[in-house]
């Protein structure tokens, strides 16, 4: 089932000799009492995927934001391209071409979609927006991504889910993201428009990105990635290059690991009806393993026929 | 991926003929003001109809001029709205600057630009406060200018009373400048026979301003941006506060444009007027298609919607109908307003 040899075309990689892009080493954070993050490493370079596992709770949504700027670690250092930083705000990230994709926060749904795409950094003729050469662009880029907008002008909120994000990653692209970080971008959608938004992970890797993608999901994670973290309340519970690891492996970690184990000792310490929920899950987990695998294998075919096409076991 | 350009071949570009249609009918219906422009010309032809004095140019020119009157707050008004913020102060802010203006010049006697000067000042700064404080305590707007609304009033009736022991600010008419800044803010011309008054034109000016800013410059994005989705805005970089601390303190300019005019027109300002206006402006912009919520709406669909109160405003007097009557309209055509705007959001929202 696991395919080690589908690792990325090397000429993609053009990081392999200096520092990564971005690395992390030791970092926490803690905000009051409660420690939200404890010792985690991570490293990306350009062309390379590093994603980071972990359920709801494990630190992924305040890892993205130290790494996009939104907080600073209370411990450990992040540095970009070798050089430590600090950063204030998402803006200062955004210069050094680190830009994040957020789940839910990615777009103003009223707005058109080309409005949206360029909001923020606005293409203008002395005062005026350049409204024809935006529009333009945004076809183009989109077109690029093998989404055929009939109009741009229509309010991003019409699009499907997997639609919208990817006008949220083509845009990053677009304006020179060196860094993506992709907050669980296929977490509320179907293994269909999963595996169109995996494709992009994949073409934005190909172009030579820094990629870092948050899923909670190893079937998402394993065909694209080359490093995967694993966060479990905070804290790293491991960190693998892609031939160290298979993607039952991964699974087995995240959804059958030490996360199940305290989720059904909780459950079953309660004790009647939470108890029989505990076994439930247990049962659960073991199905989706099993019946999710299709879906991961989507997610690979569509990824993997941009670049290879022929990886399908 | 060449072959999704060709649309039909594969179920997906299908969909998206589907999404095409859709947005196609949608764009017929879907434009802020088009209900509004519905609205303004059902009610034309009504009052057209039942009442002969309507027909004539003169009070064409009357009802453009109530209408410009309302229109002129209406507009920041709806930038504010779309920008998705409230301003709850704004009619009794135009009273405090005329007063402002008046007194401080009459007092001191200086030379009446020096008040106006002083008002505009104290307007943007009214604005300002306004804006500061939503932005910096996340307090919902309609709550911050509800209180500014009446610190406002009192102040205007309080300080007004205490300096000149009156209830209105005596009349500047005698003082230095009057002359020319009533030219300016307060004059009128004839056009064909037909009196016209210049506030006409600063608010057709305004609204052509106002709709160039919202769909032609970066600043018009942002608002939008901030009012559909302050977290997205800020999260691509736009600057959310600033932006909507500007929409206030744009209010506050049009309101010390309003008041000027106010004041120069009568020469002297009742402390108490300008209570409920702040409705009014609010209802233009919404009949005009602008959300409670924000992100949606235009400049020119809020003057449509002063051009309606201002049509009925005015028919009702000219049909010789008992006034009373005035404000049920309103109320009705805003509820109206308002049924068709959800309507058009849901629309616009749902994903396909």
């Amino acid at each position: 089932m696991s395919t080690p040899q589908q690792t990325p075309a090397p000429p993609a990689r053009n990081g392999q000799g200096g520092p990564p892009t971005v690395r992390l080493t030791g970092v926490g954070k803690r905000y009051g009492a409660v420690i939200a993050l404890h010792d985690i490493n991570l490293e990306v370079s350009a062309g390379e995927v590093t994603c980071v596992l972990g359920d709801n709770g494990a630190g992924k949504s305040t890892l993205i934001k130290i790494i996009a700027g939104l907080h600073q670690p209370s411990s450990g250092t992040y540095e970009v391209d070798g050089t430590p930083v600090t950063f204030d705000s998402p803006r200062e990230a955004l210069e050094r071409g680190i830009a994040t994709v957020y789940q839910d926060l990615a777009v103003v749904p009223l707005m058109p979609v080309w409005r949206n795409f360029f909001l923020g950094s606005e293409v203008r003729k002395g005062p005026r927006l350049d409204i024809a050469a935006m529009k333009k662009m945004c076809k183009d880029e989109m077109l690029a991504m093998g989404i055929d907008l009939r109009d741009v002008d229509q309010p991003i909120g019409t699009l499907s889910g997997g639609e919208r994000q990817c006008v949220a990653i083509s845009r990053a692209v677009h304006f020179g993201a060196k860094v993506l970080i992709l907050d669980e971008p296929t977490a509320a959608l179907g293994v269909k428009q999963s595996g169109v938004v995996l494709k992009y992970i994949i073409q934005a890797r190909e172009r030579g990105l820094a990629v870092i993608f948050i899923t909670h999901n190893p079937h998402h994670a394993y065909p694209v990635g080359d490093r995967f973290l694993l966060l479990n309340r905070g804290k790293s519970i491991g960190y693998y290059e892609k031939s160290q690891v298979t993607r039952d492996e991964l699974t087995g970690l995240m959804a059958g690991g030490a996360e199940l184990e305290q989720l059904s000792h909780e459950l079953e310490s309660a004790g009647g009806a939470a108890a029989e929920a505990a076994h439930e899950l247990e049962a659960d987990v073991t199905e989706l393993g099993i019946s999710a695998e299709p879906g991961g294998d989507t997610g690979t075919a569509s990824a993997t026929t941009t670049q290879e096409g022929s990886s399908r076991p | 991926m060449a072959q999704t350009t060709e649309a039909p071949v594969a179920p997906p570009p299908r969909a998206d003929e589907r999404v095409g249609q859709k947005s196609a009918l949608a764009r017929l219906f879907a434009r802020p003001e088009a209900g509004a422009v519905a609205g303004a010309i059902v009610i034309y032809l009504f009052f057209f109809i039942i009442a002969p004095p309507f027909r004539n140019a003169s009070s064409f020119s009357t009802t453009l001029y109530v209408t410009s009157t309302y229109g002129l707050m209406a507009t920041p008004v709806a930038l504010l709205m779309i920008g998705g913020e409230f301003d709850l102060s704004a009619g009794v802010a135009v009273t405090s600057s005329a007063l402002c203006a008046s007194l401080f010049s009459y007092e001191f006697t200086t030379n009446a630009w020096v008040g106006v000067l002083v008002a505009l000042a104290l307007s943007l700064a009214i604005g300002f406060i306004n804006g500061w404080v939503v932005v910096k305590t996340g307090i919902p707007s309609f709550l911050v200018t509800l209180g500014m609304f009446f610190m406002l009033q009192g102040l205007n009736l309080a300080l007004t009373q205490t300096i000149t022991n009156q209830v209105a600010s005596p009349d500047i008419s005698t003082l230095q400048g009057f002359g020319s800044a009533q030219k300016v803010f307060a004059s009128s011309f004839t056009v064909g026979g037909v009196n016209v008054k210049i506030t006409v034109i600063y608010w057709i000016a305004w609204v052509i301003i106002a709709t160039w800013i919202l769909l032609r410059s970066r600043i018009g994005n942002w608002i939008f941006a901030v009012g559909g989705s302050a977290p997205s805005a800020r999260a691509v970089g736009v600057p959310v506060a600033r932006v909507k601390i500007g929409l206030f303190m744009a209010v506050g300019f049009m309101a010390w444009f309003t008041g000027m005019h106010t004041l120069f027109q009568f020469n002297t300002i009742q402390s108490g007027q300008g209570i409920g206006n702040e409705f009014v402006y609010i209802i233009a912009a919404v009949v005009g298609g602008c959300l409670l919520t924000g992100g949606y709406g235009s400049a020119v669909g809020a003057a449509i919607g002063a051009l309606i109160f201002g049509m009925v405003n005015q028919g009702i007097v000219y049909a010789g109908w008992n006034p009373y009557w005035f404000t049920f309209f309103v109320g009705a055509l805003l509820l109206g307003a308002i049924l068709l705007n959800t309507y058009i959001r849901r629309r616009a929202e749902a994903a396909v």
